[in-house]
């Protein structure tokens, strides 16, 4: 398992991770990020994907 | 000794190329050369957070992750000389620097108002950290800025500064700001919400001389108009580094030409074998977008860049040859992304504007929460929400040419 944090202090609701982990993070119906805070280590490359393209950098991997 | 993975440029694509290289699994020594002292970090902030309250380095630094522990950085140190003929690059300090490959990362550099007699006091640019630092010593409640330059930074900053309590006068040759990027109908939406914010616009316009000795006093537009001013941000667009690239054999028209793998191109259009190019300063074909070769200056691209060369050079230097050579086959084919925040606008686009020839309001109402829909021939190559996120993502996998 892998444990994943957003600083929703940072996040701006871009959705750029969506696209790199749709199983872990979406927008809600009021265009706000929701993601699971945890997942399956196969999850884990695209994670940091997500983490990657974060234009706010507010994703982390919590190992 | 093993020689290097070299790689020209430590910002963002710098970095990633250096992820992206162990995550492919090689495993040799990698060389970062930089020519800003501050580790890599995040550009984006620097118009917007790090403008409007006292940040340092380490509130937009990346994460240097353990896989990228043992990459050997050298910055604050330029690069004068690269000699793809012998492998050999030469750095300011006369160090030569052998490399088994190469990777330029060199990116852009601001333009500079080319004007006799530009004061060097109160005039300013946004690329680097540092120069972010000084722009924002500068502004405070009641100071007067001028912006010469009306895309995405220049309107960043107008907002940024505007917040902070300065009085704000934008300069720009097009008709509306963000006429290219975004189109006249979303432009002068843009346009008038930054009126409304307090922002001034002077467009159509070209700052004809800069007054002032030491410091800026004014600006003369060609109208005639005269603006005093304390400040004055150039915006006016971007240059890619090539300069030392040149007595090379290099396709150096307007960027660092590259192919379809991102391998850098000879002027007869053959790729050497072991230099590639990555970020801002790469010309590459987008042919789901354009017919042409060009520079994309999104922040997504550099990213998207890295992970196809280093995933490259690790399949090239580990000698699997059948592997590299699939991997060489798949064309780079990114979906340019941008994104851009002015006062309580928030702009999230896909695709390349620029190439449309026709605009259609796709959803919601123009001067409110609203998508438009970018067309090139009947195509959609671009699309661009004001609000409504989950509406523009929606349309990302529809965006390309039909028929490249």
């Amino acid at each position: 398992m892998i444990k994943i944090n957003v600083d929703m202090e940072k996040c701006q609701h871009y959705g750029q991770c969506v696209f790199e982990a749709p199983n872990v993070f979406k927008l809600n119906d009021d265009d706000k990020l929701e993601y699971h805070a945890t997942a399956d280590d196969s999850e884990r490359d695209n994670v940091q994907a997500a983490i990657d393209v974060c234009p706010m950098q507010a994703i982390f991997i919590v190992d | 000794m093993t020689r290097p993975v070299l790689i020209i440029g430590a910002s963002m694509g710098g970095l990633r190329v250096a992820e992206s290289l162990r995550r492919s699994g090689y495993a040799g020594p990698i060389v970062a050369i930089g020519e800003e002292v501050h580790p890599p970090y995040n550009r984006p902030p620097l118009s917007k957070e790090v403008l409007a309250a006292d940040v340092n380095h380490e509130a937009v630094a990346f994460p240097l992750g353990d896989a990228v522990a043992d990459v050997e950085w050298i910055l604050g140190r330029k690069v004068n000389r690269v000699d793809l003929e012998n492998q050999i690059v030469t750095d300011d300090l006369g160090v030569e620097h052998h490399y088994e490959a190469l990777i330029i990362a060199t990116g852009l550099r601001p333009r500079r108002v080319d004007l006799p007699g530009m004061p060097k006091k109160g005039t300013h640019v946004i690329r680097s950290l540092d120069d972010a630092i000084a722009l924002r010593a500068e502004i405070s409640e009641g100071t007067r800025v001028v912006v010469y330059g009306a895309g995405f930074i220049g309107c960043e900053v107008a907002a940024t500064a505007k917040k902070l309590g300065a009085h704000v006068t934008v300069i720009g040759k097009g008709p509306v700001p963000l006429l290219r990027p975004l189109g006249l109908e979303l432009a002068r939406d843009i346009q008038s919400r930054q009126e409304a914010q307090g922002v001034n616009f002077f467009m159509g316009s070209t700052i004809t001389k800069v007054t002032g000795g030491d410091r800026v006093e004014s600006v003369l537009l060609d109208s005639g108009v005269e603006l005093y001013t304390q400040v004055l941000i150039e915006a006016i667009g971007s240059e890619p580094n090539l300069e030392l690239l040149h007595d090379n054999d290099v396709d150096l028209d307007g960027g660092v030409g590259a192919d379809t793998s991102l391998r850098v191109l000879k002027q007869d259009g053959t790729p050497w074998e072991n230099v590639y190019v990555v970020g801002d300063v790469a010309r590459f074909p987008i042919p789901q977008f354009c017919d042409y070769s060009r520079r994309v200056e999104h922040w997504n691209i550099p990213t998207e860049m890295a992970r196809k060369v280093g995933k490259e050079v690790a399949l090239q230097l580990s000698g699997d040859a059948d592997a590299f050579a699939e991997e060489l086959a798949k064309p780079f084919a990114p979906i340019p992304s941008f994104w851009s925040d002015q006062f309580d606008v928030s702009l999230l686009a896909y695709g390349l504007i620029d190439q449309a020839d026709d605009i259609q309001l796709l959803e919601g109402e123009a001067g409110g929460d609203c998508v438009y829909g970018y067309y090139k021939r009947g195509d959609l190559v671009g699309v661009c929400g004001v609000g409504m996120r989950s509406k523009v993502m929606g349309y990302r996998s529809q965006v390309g040419l039909t028929r490249p």
